[in-house]
């Protein structure tokens, strides 16, 4: 492999690979967010405010990202339905975490929240509105009032049931003020790493198949989660958590793998979202018996208990033979018995796709739902300012200089073993912010950057390069396929050593097999099975690191339920694991990094681990 | 007699015939796919696939996907959240504009006949190139504008004036209105289209917004607003059931009446 310049003067330069050679256009910027999601608008917006000259690279236009597809709302202690606190969402959050976030982080969301919310509203996001004009806020599962004691919150402010798609657009929209400079349907390749720095990121333009190196004196990760190592995933298919991988193979560790977070109710079959606001509007779920389940295993808060809680009672009704349907393989949410006027104001969203995905109608029918793949709590290490962590042993808050990550990409760690729904919202736009916030204090506009090494980026054209050209026995979808049932299996919502075992030997087979893999599109321009293969290649090694924190996590916590460790284990597990990939040599290492046991401020004491009740 | 040259790849070609599937378990339905490769010089072509429909989900997305795995790799298309909410794939389906996720096999008789959105450049198979769409989009300026201090809560709304932006903000900006709209392929350069114009009236309507007059001022202009014929192609058309029709004609009145 050589480097040579292709013209005399200018930044333009090629590199040869395999006899191929690839031209690749530089770019110099202060700050390169790499996504478009929620996070990644919101931190280019504060990035582009500040003044810094900055670029986002997006894989889809910015409104087709995954925050589209959020539904019941973004949690934040207004207090416009009742009293509330920011006190009290973060105990209720550190109590979801199941005492595995830092609290610091925590403290720092919770706080953050109202004003992160109001901000949002003033861009012109169109919450629902109370009687008096105000936001409308729904009850939402762990959301309660008086550190847990007093009756459930309406904290999850609510644009109906399409907040998502209202806080994406908005976003959006308030992007264009600004000067972003929005590379769009550009898959990013790898970062740029130098010296344990990270000073840029390459880069593919998918429209024309050009090569694109960028240097920066940030690099903000916000490329949200990989939902699609799995089977059935509410997660959309552009969900491969690409820089999750990046980290992985810049040599970094991901944090809290093992965490996984199935949604109550996915649709039967679909596997399409249906937000858990409706059971906040009043749902409930049936077992066969037509019973109403819920109330044995979470006396207090019934349906509205956390995710990880209501998907493990809903499995357990399945298994000891309660599903309803043919197979007595699903469970029924129940809206028929709510007002059509409020159906049609608070959920119009889920009432169309449960009359497309499962011919329901609503008013008159229950939804068949099962617990679905929804949402990745683990991630790349950060503080709360989204600085990443290097997973330095001797220096546990060391962090990676130049790189941040955000949203659901990010471990920070608010959400620990098990996000409360409407959380995540708030998470983009309170980091997102926080991001923002913290290239402002610490880059200076324009300052000069160093050269970057003569090779930069030539490992990242090497590999895309092997796989544009691979031409091995086993198609990529079968391998994704592959990949996803054993994760479905042997990685689900219950987990035994036994069934991790085999997960472990299954899931490594595939990741050996992906050295045969084979493309048949050789194009670059719009080249999709390259991408795909390029995505594939992603979620397999984070496949492999969440089934190795997995079965290495000796004990059951929030979404990481383990049969044979059946009880929380704070003596020896209070930890954070971190894993590394060696892809080379195809193998996992694991390390463990301390929990916050301390706030951010002495506004708020440490919330002491107590029995997680619901 | 004047001599009429058609415009490059306007002439598509019959393309290739893939295998139909052995024992199948369900009904073998036909799909003819536009394909057009920007690498060879060739003209479009309708390729053929067949799909067992006994192992396929529902919707014309489930069989684009299942061709693209188990059949044919570079057949190429956008698609994202699968659950009509992200809009990525716009595509022209049996004849008439709409999402590939939310439209039912079943509901086509026949062969599937799938197009790119229609009057738009093609960047490859059925990725149409909505650049400019977009950058129309960006020209209305979708954003709140107020010139009164911010409050420190939210903007009072009354739950009257939010009703009055339902219709309107859950668009997604597929495009598949805009690219049914003959004005629009008429006209596409100067007219801003029937999905820009109803986010121009979502922020029109907004109560919290104080930019009225400017935005109207915007839109005042023989071509950006007035091309729309009432054909009412987009309403049809829209997957998520607005009418942006109905918007059009709201922001034409606004217009009237701040004469009067």
């Amino acid at each position: 492999m050589n480097v040579q310049a292709t013209s005399g003067f200018g930044p333009a330069k090629a590199f040869s690979v395999g006899g191929r050679s690839y031209a690749i256009t530089d770019h110099t910027f202060d700050v390169v967010v790499v996504g478009a999601g929620g996070a990644g608008l919101r931190a280019a917006l504060g990035a582009s405010q500040a003044g810094l000259r900055t670029a986002c690279v997006t894989k889809v236009f910015p409104t087709r990202s995954h925050t589209v597809a959020a539904q019941g709302g973004v949690a934040a202690a207004l207090g416009n339905m009742g009293p509330d606190d920011w006190r009290w969402h973060m105990f209720d959050t550190v109590k979801g975490s199941d005492w595995l976030g830092d609290q610091d982080a925590i403290e720092y969301l919770c706080r953050n929240a109202p004003a992160a919310v109001y901000e949002l509203e003033h861009f012109g996001l169109p919450f629902s509105r109370t009687e008096d004009g105000k936001i409308y806020q729904r009850p939402f599962g762990g959301m309660t009032t008086d550190f847990g004691e007093g009756p459930p919150a309406q904290r999850t402010c609510a644009a109906a049931d399409r907040t998502g798609h209202a806080m994406l657009h908005t976003l959006y929209g308030q992007s264009l003020r600004y000067q972003t400079e929005f590379f769009v349907e550009y898959f990013a390749l790898d970062l740029i790493m130098e010296d344990g720095v990270c000073r840029g990121l390459m880069a593919l333009s998918m429209e024309d198949g050009t090569l694109h190196r960028f240097r920066a004196q940030r690099v903000i990760l916000a490329t949200g989660g990989y939902g699609r190592a799995y089977f059935s995933a509410t997660s959309a298919h552009t969900c491969t958590g690409d820089g999750n991988a990046m980290a992985l193979r810049a040599g970094l560790p991901l944090q809290d793998m093992e965490f996984v977070q199935f949604h109550p109710t996915g649709i039967y079959g679909a596997g399409c979202l249906i937000t858990e606001g409706s059971r906040g509007e009043g749902g409930y779920l049936t077992n066969s018996e037509g019973e109403r389940f819920m109330e044995r295993y979470a006396p207090h808060a019934k349906d509205l208990a956390s995710r990880d809680v209501v998907s493990r009672a809903m499995t357990i009704e399945i298994r000891e033979g309660r599903g309803v349907g043919p197979q007595k393989d699903h469970i029924f949410l129940h809206l028929d018995h709510l007002d059509p006027k409020v159906l049609h104001e608070r959920l119009p969203g889920i009432s169309e796709s449960a009359r497309v995905f499962a011919g329901v109608d609503v008013t008159r029918q229950p939804i068949p739902v099962l617990p679905t793949v929804h949402y990745n709590m683990g991630g790349i290490p950060t503080n709360y300012h989204g600085e990443v962590l290097a997973g330095n042993p001797k220096n546990e808050e060391a962090i990676v200089p130049g790189l941040m990550a955000i949203g659901e990409a990010a471990c920070v760690s608010v959400h620990g073993a098990n996000r409360l729904g409407s959380n995540s919202l708030i998470d983009l736009v309170v980091f997102g912010r926080a991001a923002g916030l913290r290239c402002q204090e610490t880059v200076t506009a324009d300052a000069s950057q160093a050269d970057l090494p003569a090779n930069a980026g030539e490992a990242a054209i090497a590999r895309l390069d092997k796989f544009r050209h691979a031409s091995g026995a086993m198609p990529t979808a079968d391998l994704r396929l592959r990949m996803q049932k054993i994760m479905q299996t042997n990685c689900a919502v219950f987990r035994t050593g036994e069934v991790l075992e085999e997960g472990r030997k299954l899931i490594k087979a595939v990741w050996k097999d992906s050295g045969d893999i084979k493309v048949t599109d050789r194009s670059l321009i719009w080249n999709s099975d390259l991408i795909e293969t390029l995505e594939f290649d992603n979620l397999i090694t984070q496949a492999v690191a969440t089934v190795e924190s997995a079965a290495a996590r000796k004990e059951s916590r929030g979404a990481h339920a383990r049969e044979d460790f059946a009880k929380r284990d704070d003596k020896t597990w209070m930890k954070h694991t971190l894993a590394w990939t060696d892809d080379a040599k195809r193998s996992v290492k694991l390390g463990y990094r301390g929990v916050h046991k301390y706030t951010m401020t002495d506004e708020v004491s440490y919330i002491k681990p107590k029995a997680r009740v619901y | 007699m004047v001599q009429l040259t058609l415009p490059k790849n306007s002439q598509v070609t019959q393309g290739q015939s893939w295998p139909a599937p052995t024992s199948p378990k369900g009904e073998v339905k036909e799909f003819r796919i536009y394909r057009w490769n920007p690498d060879d010089k060739a003209n479009p072509r309708i390729d053929t696939y067949s799909v067992d429909m006994g192992d396929c989900g529902p919707m014309v997305l489930d069989a684009l996907i299942k061709i693209k795995n188990e059949q044919d790799p570079t057949l190429t298309f956008r698609r994202s959240c699968r659950e009509g909410i992200c809009g990525s794939c716009a595509m022209n389906i049996d004849g008439t504009n709409t999402l590939a996720c939310l439209k039912s096999c079943d509901d086509v008789k026949g062969a599937v006949k799938v197009y790119p959105l229609p009057h738009m450049p093609v960047v490859k198979d059925l990725v149409p190139d909505l650049t400019r769409f977009y950058a129309q989009h960006r020209s209305i300026e979708p954003w709140l504008k107020t010139t009164s201090a911010e409050p420190k809560a939210e903007w009072k709304q009354s739950p009257q004036d939010r009703a009055k932006l339902d219709g309107l903000y859950e668009c997604i900006l597929c495009a598949c209105c805009s690219t049914s709209c003959p004005s629009y392929w008429w006209n596409g350069d100067r007219y801003l289209g029937p999905a820009v114009l109803l986010q121009a009236y979502r922020w029109l309507i907004d109560s919290r917004d104080e930019a009225t007059g400017d935005r109207l001022d915007d839109l005042e202009d023989p071509f950006r607003l007035y091309r729309c014929h009432t054909i009412m192609n987009c309403a049809k058309a829209c997957p998520k059931g607005l009418n942006p029709a109905k918007a059009i004609a709201e922001i034409k009145k606004m217009m009237v009446e701040r004469q009067l």
